[in-house]
C-alpha cells in the first residue's frame, strides 16, 4: 500500500536520498529526449519538432493511467497523495506569464537545469533571470497577495469539474492525446525542417 | 553516417519512461515532480541571510521559514540537485557537453541571451503567481488529474502557441 513516505513505510529521513535519485532520473529522461536544447522544445510552437507534445502528453497520461489503476487495485491511497489546490484566476494568469517566457526564452524551470548541466549559456542566463523574477514577485506579494488567494475552489479533479467519471475522461484524454500524435505526425512532414 | 552517440530517444518511449518515473514518485512520496520550487527556496534562503527581519516579516519569505528546518532542506531543492546530475550524466553518455550559446543563425547569441533573461524573468514570476510550473503545476497536475493541472496546461501552452506568431524571427 502508498504512498510509501506518508504511510511511514518508508522513513522520513530517507526523503531527501530518494528526492535526489528521483532528481537523476528526471533530469536524464529529459536530457535523453532533447528537452536540452531551446530549439528543439520550441519546435513544437512552430510546427518543426513536437518532442515536447509527444513526451509531455504520454508521460501524463501514462501516469494518470497509473494512479488510476494503483488506485482501483487498493495500492495507493488517493487521499494521501497531493492534489494541486485551484486557485483558477492566479493559475490562468500565472500561466498566461509562464507561457511568455516560454516562447522567449525557449525553455521551462526544468528543462533549463537540464540545459545548464551540459554547458547551455542561454539555458545559464534563463535559469538566473528566472530567480530574479522570482524575488520580484516575492517583493510585490503585498499588492498581489488578494489576488494570489482569489477563486479558491478546495482541489477538485477535471473530471468532477466537468461531470464526467474519471474512466471516461481518461479515455476521451488518451484519444486526444492520440489524434495530437497524428497531426503532429502530418504536421512535421509539411514544415520546413530546422537545423540545430 | 551520422554519430549515434548524439541521438535523443523516441519521444514516445522518453514519455512512457517520464510517466513511470511520476507515477513511482507519487507511489514513494505522495506528491509529484517540480522545478520552480527549488529555486523559490534559493531565493527565499538568500533573502534570510541577507535581510532576515525583512523576510520574516514578508508574509511571502515566512511560510517558507521555520525554525527547525533551514530553507534549503526542501524536497525539491534535492530533487534538483539530481536532474543536473541526471542531466550531465545524460549529456556526456551522449557526448553533448559542450559550452555554448544555442541560438537561431537569424538571431546574434546577444540577442538569443536577452531573450533567455526576458523568458526567465517571466517564468520565474509566472510560477509563483500559478503555484508552480510546467514540472509541478501543469505536468504532476495533469497526473493526478487536478483541475489546477488542466488550467496551469492550458494557459502556459495556449499563450505560447498565440504568442509564437510574434516571436517567430527569434526561433525560425
Amino acid at each position: 500500500m502508498g504512498p510509501l513516505i506518508p504511510l511511514g513505510i518508508i522513513g522520513e529521513n530517507w526523503n531527501n536520498l530518494i528526492a535526489l535519485l528521483i532528481g537523476m532520473a528526471f533530469g536524464f529522461i529529459l536530457e535523453s529526449s532533447g528537452f536540452s536544447s531551446s530549439r528543439k522544445l520550441a519546435g513544437v510552437f512552430y510546427g518543426y519538432d513536437f518532442v515536447v507534445l509527444k513526451v509531455f502528453f504520454t508521460a501524463a497520461t501514462t501516469a494518470a493511467v497509473g494512479l488510476l489503476y494503483f488506485s482501483y487495485l487498493g495500492w495507493i491511497d488517493m487521499s494521501l497523495v497531493y492534489i494541486n489546490p485551484a486557485y483558477i484566476p492566479s493559475t490562468v494568469v500565472g500561466g498566461v506569464i509562464m507561457g511568455l517566457g516560454f516562447i522567449m526564452g525557449g525553455y521551462c524551470p526544468g528543462t533549463s537545469y537540464c540545459a545548464v548541466s551540459i554547458g547551455k549559456i542561454d539555458a545559464m542566463v534563463f535559469s538566473v533571470s528566472m530567480f530574479v523574477g522570482i524575488f520580484v514577485f516575492s517583493e510585490a506579494y503585498p499588492l498581489l497577495e488578494n489576488f494570489y488567494n482569489a477563486g479558491f475552489l478546495g482541489s477538485p479533479t477535471v473530471y468532477e469539474s466537468l461531470g464526467l467519471s474519471a474512466g471516461i475522461f481518461i479515455l476521451a484524454l488518451i484519444l486526444i492525446a492520440l489524434g495530437a500524435f497524428v497531426m503532429a505526425h502530418f504536421v512535421e512532414r509539411k514544415v520546413k525542417k530546422v537545423d540545430y | 553516417m551520422e554519430d549515434k552517440s548524439k541521438k535523443y530517444w523516441n519521444p514516445y518511449f522518453g514519455g512512457v519512461m517520464l510517466g513511470l518515473l511520476l507515477l513511482v514518485t507519487f507511489y514513494i512520496t505522495g506528491r509529484g515532480l517540480g522545478a520552480s520550487g527549488a529555486a523559490k527556496s534559493t531565493v527565499v534562503t538568500a533573502v534570510n541571510a541577507v535581510a532576515p527581519d525583512h523576510a520574516h516579516k514578508s508574509d511571502y519569505y515566512s511560510q517558507f521559514l521555520s525554525d527547525d528546518k533551514h530553507p534549503m532542506n526542501q524536497w525539491l531543492v534535492f530533487e534538483v540537485l539530481g536532474i543536473l546530475a541526471g542531466g550531465l550524466i545524460s549529456g556526456a553518455l551522449s557526448n553533448r557537453l559542450k559550452f555554448k550559446v544555442e541560438h537561431s543563425p537569424k538571431i546574434t547569441s546577444r540577442t538569443r541571451l536577452i531573450m533567455a533573461a526576458l523568458g526567465g524573468l517571466a517564468f520565474g514570476a509566472g510560477s509563483q503567481i500559478a503555484r508552480g510550473c510546467t514540472s509541478g503545476a501543469a505536468l504532476t497536475g495533469m497526473a493526478t488529474l487536478s483541475l489546477a493541472g488542466f488550467v496551469a496546461m492550458m494557459s502556459i501552452f495556449g499563450t505560447a502557441y498565440m504568442a509564437a506568431y510574434f516571436f517567430r524571427k527569434f526561433w525560425i
